[in-house]
């Protein structure tokens, strides 16, 4: 199919080679370093499939179960490695069930790029077998998206596709091709995309702005910092730690800027929000300059927004334009990649050491460690917690572990209870609490850092969502750590039916299937614990072990994830019981 | 609580298929009724200009003009108020042609000065541009003849501030 072709002017010999498609599709990939995708094949991409049986050693496609858990995979595969996920799927149900997860990336800013095949272009319209509108259902989740009708698009269209997943602040790009787009030839350039005239991913920092915020800093007798995953996405852990070792100034982590900051540093107060630290969240409404860096305010982090932190100046600094003044009134609003602005700000940063005021966390740390920690770690009632599960984990991991949770009392507790020496650690669905999100995101996370123990934390319930990809862990070989926190309870739910609902338990309780026989199935190796001397045995075997492993922890059926802040109270209101 | 006020959103846009469903999207999330919406070029060859009207308090239609120039294909946004922009709609009226000759009619055209564009042995068209009021006083004035149509447009605007999007476009380029 290559032909040669001179072309005249300047001299320049430019071999112009005619490719398919869906070839070109393959050679963009790996123009853009792509070295791994997930997704599952049908009827309206398998010209793509096709190439990628003929690319196969040089880009590895990962057959998922579902496409919500090749979704899933690609999140977690770019959240531990920083770079642009790839999940691809078919037309129609193929493409509707990338959905979730691209909602759930785009919430979360995960750069993700996902690659739909579509109907041919001449039957768009016509209610064709397994056409779906992807576009028009993807629009309000995704950063962008596209349908490609000419192959000859196919290589500009992924340059920007990738471009704009990856910059800014970023997000997932859905990118549907037409079969006939697929099959048809183009003459193929490549040429990376560096700038879209429309859209300016990085504000330009305002020196003035730099400057009122040291100052509102400097002089701040009570100043508390809320990092979030800004700081992770804009890979400044390390300008970040310089400011606060600088300041001496308390710092607390939304759930997705966990692991931003080793949680033993010594100013690393913990983590805000509805079941975040005791500490952080009263002091939000004593402090007197609020520095939130690279976070959004959502409602789970500030509770009520008319009592949230009324008494402070609030400095943010993000790249988002749009999130400045959307949900809290800022004083000062520091635009810019905040790898730039917090360099910029560093010199004009007085020292300080605010003994007194990081004793006051100290004290409320104290509190809740009598009234909650306490109990959860070293609890002295016969059934297990999931807290001493996060605990033991600890122990073997040393804080060098990913951990990628799911959604319920299982990922508050570890949230709360895991810890991180480094960045990229903490991966759970945020924005979206998507329940089945651990397991894919797990395999895609192993797939990145192969290095790095993945230790995936899931509920009963949550499990059953996206179970069917212990198939791709068998059939990859992905030697996940899986930990089932077993209470036989959507806890999470039943925890807000016993404190709101006067215990009704509608729905919530779950008559589990035999999880080991199921692991067994799959050939994974597998346990169950029930008993508190077995626990860190069995931990301990399931991290030495080389391959995958399941292990069930048949944890207490009602504990509850406090501290709490009820949804609309103030986080002053945060209760420990 | 804060006021309602009336906005024109001005949004330049690249020219490409789905953005409208992507903008007014923004405005359905947040349950903005869009009292008028109008897409055409603009200045600039190959950028396109939607003109929105919307009754919202100012910080949300702040938000909103945010919101909407964080969509990859938007240039920029902008919202003025009543004060900052001379703007236009337009109306077409179809009457009976039996009501051609009735002076009033004829008085109340040369008022608002509206004018007749077609005629035949059926109907005639009087086509007016003016304020939203002056249309709607026009409306009220012929709908006793039995209007056979009646559509109007939705609102165009131009600022009195300046909305440098051809200095921005060669910025980037
Ligand atoms: C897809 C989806 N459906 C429903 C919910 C609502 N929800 C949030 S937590 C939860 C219970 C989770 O139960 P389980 O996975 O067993 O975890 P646990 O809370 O018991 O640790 C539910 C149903 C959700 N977050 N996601």
């Amino acid at each position: 199919m290559e032909t040669q072709i001179e072309t005249k002017s300047k001299h320049i010999k430019t071999k112009e080679i005619k490719i398919s498609g869906s070839e070109a599709v393959i050679k963009c990939l790996l123009e853009e370093g792509v070295e791994l995708l997930y997704g599952y094949p049908g009827g309206a991409i398998m010209p793509i499939y096709d190439e990628l049986y003929k690319y196969q050693d040089k880009l590895h496609h990962v057959l998922t179960r579902h496409e919500q858990g090749a979704a899933h995979a690609a999140q977690g595969y770019a959240r531990v490695t920083g770079r642009v996920g790839v999940a691809m799927a078919t037309s129609g149900p193929g493409a509707t069930n990338l959905v979730t997860g691209i909602a759930d990336a785009q919430i979360d800013s995960t750069p993700m790029v996902c690659i739909t095949g579509q109907v041919g272009s001449h039957l768009l319209g016509s209610d064709a077998f397994q056409e779906t509108d992807i576009i028009g259902i993807s629009t309000p989740v995704t950063k962008w998206n596209y349908q490609i009708t000419d192959a000859s698009e196919i290589p500009e269209i992924l340059a920007k596709a990738f471009y704009i997943a990856r910059s800014g602040r970023p997000g997932p790009v859905l990118i549907d091709i037409t079969k006939d787009a697929q099959f048809d030839t183009l003459d193929f350039h490549y040429k990376k995309c560096t700038a879209i005239r429309s859209y300016r991913p990085v504000p330009e920092i305002d020196m003035n702005q730099i400057e009122a915020a040291a100052n509102l800093i400097n002089i701040a007798k009570k100043p508390m910092i809320v990092f979030g995953q800004g700081i992770i996405l804009g890979k400044a852990e390390k300008e970040f730690t310089a400011l606060i070792e600088k300041t001496n100034i308390p710092s607390a982590c939304t759930l997705l800027g966990l692991s931003a900051l080793p949680t033993e540093h010594p100013l690393h107060v913990g983590m805000v929000g509805m079941h975040g630290n005791y500490a952080p969240n009263k002091l939000t409404n004593e402090c007197d300059v609020l520095i939130a860096i690279g976070m959004r305010f959502d409602d789970r982090v500030t509770g009520n927004l008319n009592s949230y932190a009324k008494q402070a100046k609030v400095i943010h600094f993000d790249i988002d334009p749009s999130e400045i003044d959307k949900n809290v009134q800022t004083e000062v609003a520091v635009l810019g990649n905040v790898k730039q602005t917090l360099v910029e700000i560093l010199p004009l940063l007085q020292e300080n050491t605010h003994e007194k005021w990081l004793q006051e966390f100290k004290k409320l740390y104290d509190i809740e460690y009598e009234s909650v920690i306490k109990n959860d770690l070293f609890p002295v009632k016969e059934g297990l917690t999931m807290g001493e599960v996060m605990k033991e984990i600890n122990t073997v991991s040393k804080g060098d572990a990913v951990i990628v949770s799911d959604v319920g009392q299982h990922q508050m507790f570890a949230s709360r209870y895991a810890k991180f020496n480094q960045t990229k650690s903490n991966i759970t669905s945020g924005g979206l609490g998507t329940m089945g999100f651990a397991l894919p995101a797990a395999i895609g996370a192993k797939m990145g850092a192969p290095q790095r123990d993945v230790i995936a934390v899931i509920g009963d319930g949550g499990y059953q969502m996206t179970i069917q990809e212990l198939g791709t862990v068998l059939q990859t070989k992905a030697p996940v750590k899986i930990v089932v926190l077993n209470n036989e309870f959507l806890g999470m739910v039943r925890q807000w039916q016993q404190l709101f609902f006067d215990k009704r338990y509608a729905s919530t309780e779950m008559t589990n299937p035999d999880f080991i026989t199921i692991a067994k199935g799959y050939h994974i190796a597998a346990e169950r614990v029930t008993k508190r001397e077995e626990l860190a045995v069995a931990i301990q075997k399931m991290l030495a072990s080389d391959e995958a492993y399941f292990l069930e922890v048949c944890v207490e059926k009602e504990d509850n994830v406090f501290p709490m802040i009820p949804t609309g109270a103030s986080v002053s209101e945060v209760r420990l019981s | 609580m804060e006021e309602n006020k009336k906005f024109t959103i001005s949004v330049y846009t690249e020219n490409s298929v789905g953005l409208l469903n992507r903008v007014s999207a923004i405005f359905l999330k947040r349950h903005i009724n869009i009292e008028s919406m109008t897409v055409s070029k603009s200045e600039i060859d190959h950028v396109h200009r939607f003109t929105f009207v919307v009754i919202v308090p100012e910080t949300l239609a702040q938000k909103v003009v945010k919101q909407l120039e964080k969509q990859i294909e938007v240039i920029r946004a902008f919202y003025h108020t009543e004060e900052e922009i001379i703007y236009q709609e337009t109306a077409m009226f179809k009457l009976s042609t039996e009501f051609l000759y009735d002076e009033k009619i004829q008085n109340k055209l040369k008022l608002r000065r509206a004018h007749i564009v077609t005629i035949t042995k059926n109907f005639f068209i009087i086509e007016t541009t003016g304020l939203k009021e002056d249309i709607d006083r026009l409306y009220d004035k012929l709908k006793p003849y039995g209007l056979m149509q009646f559509v109007r447009s939705g609102r165009i605007a131009i600022t009195r501030p300046k909305m440098a999007i051809s200095e921005l476009i060669n910025n980037v380029n």
